[in-house]
């Protein structure tokens, strides 16, 4: 008898603690509610992807509007690798979010992973860089206008500086602002280094007159005189340079963002997609994000779902047909 | 100008020596130098897994535990390379050329003994001429271009017979030109087209120069180990590896001290250049300290001479501190540390730059006092620990070896978390294996693969900046004092021959 009471016991004991186990399992798969997220990141520790993830996860966490998130850095393949991985395990992913940016466009376009942005859910576009054109203080050059003058004299006077391989972003956006002014991008001579601050370096020893790169690594050593920014690629001015002209207002139909933004599970469920969407709205009211944002230097661009991915289209066209143009494409 | 330095000196005396900041130099010091004598696992890690650990703090604060944590992972990063021949990143390569031979003659504490005592001299020393000289070296850290760093980058190589070793110099010139083959796979920069990946995604970044020192240094020799039968191999004798053999003597001190002070100048200049960097300043330390040597003490390198194990040591920390300059003072990284380091300093909210000085005396000034009292403290932290650490070398090989295999391999995924990596090390494990049984040196080859990239860039990068024209050899004058200096080291062995014929013929004349 005592031992028959012991075993219900158990089996009780035992049915309560799978209940509650269930019921720990169950609760934040609710979907209109996201409590965390897993962020996938396709480079190490330390660049440009990384920053974005851990900074969104760090101002989401600090407001109190998510309760956990993790980090995974999964580098290789020009990013190639953590989409690969993805795709491949989406069943199990329906809490990870992929950060990515313009690169995966080119990449795509280029071929160097089979997939494109159209295998995932575009959750949102969080944050942009628009490019800059950067010369030396003691530049002889005042406008960029003056450069495309230049340039059309003789093509070869003009050496303009990137910190990445030819045909990615760097060479791109210079060659569409000099096609929008009516040269050819194929006289262009860009000149690439292996990164961004190595570029500079070069802009600064002399090795070429004119540097194409990001507004936020130029801003640095342009607040402390050493460099002037010669046009940026935004729609209105940036107001942490108001003296720096637009390409647009220099009377060149040429706008272009490197968009930072989230991707999830092809195949997203649609309320969980809108749960990442809302909740990555609410973060840009709260003080803890203008704080990581002013500090870094980002530029806002929320686009959410449909309005990203026909923006996404958009830049793909534009990259495109300069990528044909120069030959990078067939 | 010097009444400003004093003040700024002042300054950072004021901003190191309070408590908490005393207390983050000697955390980062240990911190790194811990991290750092992981093999694979380098300064580039630490100041990674670090940077967390700093949001919240006082920027000052903050850079002080970061430059500690990169110096002392750099001081730290000759331990594995002098014990196990495991480099933990890619400065210390160099130093496991002597240092490990050193060590397995018995005398390990005196081999990290000297390390220790370089990595301070170099540090310091370096330090001095940052605080000197700093605003007028981002001048110098600006004025190379593309095409100094091409003849720079030839300087370099021109050191590779340093390090032919048993083979002799054919094999060593081999070896170069295999290094070279290799630093071709990936992404072309100047063209975007991919070469040797053979279509495979994995190959597209190239290979990590981390990765094959790994696979040719560390693996290799934990394969060798096994290989070798005789019992001697086993463990060293324990009766040497007492506390006593950390002892230098005074005529060794004397003769590695005009090593230290040439190595840490011009690994300090070195390190200033933000194309060239920490790895470039110990290789060309070596070399340079191998030219310099008599005929007799040429034959030591390689086999445990202390000249050879000093000079990439020194030279490896001063460079490492040569790249603040550059940071400090203009925002541009040399390096991947640095750069992570730059994204630390931008998130909290400070412009590095020329203006720093003025804006934020502080930091400035802060770090570089701490790196003072940060060398003090890693010389002392190092120090008492190293018969412990000599002692790893009394475990029985067959839990030693898998020791070596296992941190191996995991230094090098913990950087990428990319298992490809894994299987391209075993893959290069394999080739070295047999390259080395047959007396091939592996030095020229990660010499040969680390300059070969960097050399094909700049090389292209300047036939494009001179409009296809290879004038600037010699039209060029930066371009052409290295050049000269270049072509000097060549002609050494030869007058050098002649010279002493010269000598042979005089001296029946004169009888």
């Amino acid at each position: 008898m005592k031992q028959g009471r012991n075993k219900f016991v158990r089996f009780g004991a035992t049915l309560f603690s799978f209940a509650l186990l269930m019921a720990l399992l169950v609760s934040p798969v609710s979907a209109s509610e996201v409590k965390e997220i897993h962020f996938l990141i396709p480079g190490g520790a330390g660049g440009g992807w990384d920053g974005t993830a851990r900074g969104v996860g760090k101002a989401l966490i600090d407001s109190k509007l998510l309760e956990q998130a993790s980090f995974e850095n999964m580098s290789g393949g020009g990013g190639g690798k953590a989409l690969n991985h993805l795709i491949s395990t989406a069943k199990r992913q329906e809490g990870t979010l992929l950060v990515n940016s313009t690169p995966i466009i080119i990449r795509s376009l280029t071929g160097v992973f089979p997939q494109s942005f159209r295998d995932l859910t575009p959750i949102a576009s969080v944050i942009a860089d628009y490019a800059a054109f950067v010369v030396p203080k003691d530049s002889k050059y005042t406008s960029f206008k003056e450069v495309i003058a230049d340039f059309h004299k003789d093509p070869k006077s003009v050496k303009i500086g990137g910190g990445s391989v030819k045909g990615s972003m760097d060479h791109l956006v210079p060659a569409m602002v000099f096609q929008a002014a009516g040269e050819d991008p194929l006289k262009l001579k860009y000149i690439p280094y292996d990164a961004g601050g190595k570029a500079m370096a070069g802009l600064l020893s002399g090795d070429v007159q004119v540097l194409s790169t990001g507004f936020g690594e130029a801003l640095g050593l342009a607040n402390q005189g050493e460099v002037r920014i010669l046009a940026v690629t935004s729609e209105e001015r940036l107001s942490q340079a108001p003296d720096a002209p637009t390409v647009k207002e220099l009377g060149y139909d040429v706008t272009f963002a490197n968009w930072r933004g989230f991707f999830g599970i092809p195949g997203l469920s649609k309320e969980k997609a809108e749960a990442y969407r809302a909740l990555l709205k609410k973060m840009y009211d709260t003080p803890e994000w203008e704080e990581i944002r002013t500090k870094r230097g980002w530029q806002n661009l929320y686009q959410p779902g449909d309005e990203f991915y026909a923006f996404l289209e958009a830049q793909e066209k534009d990259l495109g047909s300069m990528m044909r143009k120069l030959g990078f494409l067939k | 100008m010097w009444e400003g330095m004093i003040g700024g000196m002042m300054t950072g005396i004021t901003t190191t020596m309070i408590p908490i900041n005393i207390a983050m130099v000697l955390m980062g010091c240990f911190a790194g130098s811990f991290i750092g004598m992981l093999p694979g696992l380098g300064p580039i890690t630490a100041v990674a897994l670090m940077i967390p650990v700093t949001y919240g703090l006082d920027p000052t604060t903050g850079m002080v535990l970061l430059s500690g944590v990169y110096y002392g992972a750099i001081f730290g990063g000759s331990t594995s390379s002098i014990l196990i021949n495991a480099p933990g990143e890619a400065a210390t390569v160099a130093t496991a050329l002597d240092g490990y031979p050193l060590a397995r003659q018995g005398y390990p504490g005196k081999a990290l003994a000297i390390a220790a005592y370089s990595s301070f001299s170099g540090g310091t020393i370096a330090v001095i001429l940052l605080m000197f000289f700093a605003p007028m070296l981002a001048k110098v850290a600006t004025s190379f271009q593309s095409v100094d760093y091409f003849a720079l980058m030839i300087l370099g190589l021109t050191a590779v017979s340093a390090f032919a070793g048993r083979g002799g110099v054919l094999k060593a010139l081999l070896m170069v030109i295999l290094g070279l083959m290799l630093s071709t796979v990936g992404t072309d920069q100047t063209s975007g087209i991919q070469r040797f990946t053979f279509g495979s995604l994995e190959l597209l970044d190239g290979i990590e120069f981390l990765l094959l020192a790994m696979a040719t240094f560390a693996l290799t020799e934990a394969l060798s180990i096994v290989l070798k039968r005789d019992a001697s191999s086993d463990s060293l004798k324990p009766k040497m590896i007492g506390f006593k053999s950390l002892k230098v003597t005074k005529k060794e001190f004397k003769f590695i001290t005009p090593t230290i002070l040439r190595s840490s100048i011009l690994g300090f200049f070195v390190g200033v250049l933000p194309g060239a960097g920490a790895t470039l300043g110990s290789f060309m330390c070596y070399g340079m300290e191998r030219n310099l040597a008599s005929k007799e003490e040429q034959e030591k390198f390689g086999k445990g001479s202390l000249r050879g194990l000093a000079a990439p040591e020194t030279g490896n920390n001063a460079a490492s501190s040569g790249s603040f300059v550059p940071l400090l003072t203009l925002g541009i990284p040399g390096s991947g540390t640095t750069a992570v380091m730059l994204g630390a300093l931008i998130a909290y909210g400070i412009e590095p730059g020329p203006r720093m000085f003025v804006e934020r005396p502080d930091v400035f000034w802060g770090v570089i006092m701490s790196m003072y009292l940060g060398n003090v403290f890693l010389l002392f932290l190092n120090l008492p620990m190293i018969p412990y650490f000599a002692r790893l070398l009394a475990i029985p090989r067959k839990i030693m070896v898998p020791v070596i295999l296992f941190f191996s391999l995991m230094g090098v995924y913990l950087v990428t978390f990319n298992d490809f990596d894994i299987q391209m090390m075993v893959l290069f494990c394999v080739a070295a294996m047999a390259l080395r049984l047959m007396n091939f040196p592996m030095a020229p080859l990660l010499l040969g693969f680390i300059l070969g990239g960097l050399m094909e860039d700049n090389l292209r990068r300047g036939l494009m900046i001179y409009d296809e024209s290879i004038s600037f050899m010699w039209e060029r004058p930066t371009t052409l004092g290295i050049n000269l200096i270049t072509i000097f080291i060549l002609s050494l062995p030869l007058t050098r021959s002649l010279l002493s014929r010269f000598r042979k013929k005089e001296t029946p004349l004169s009888t």
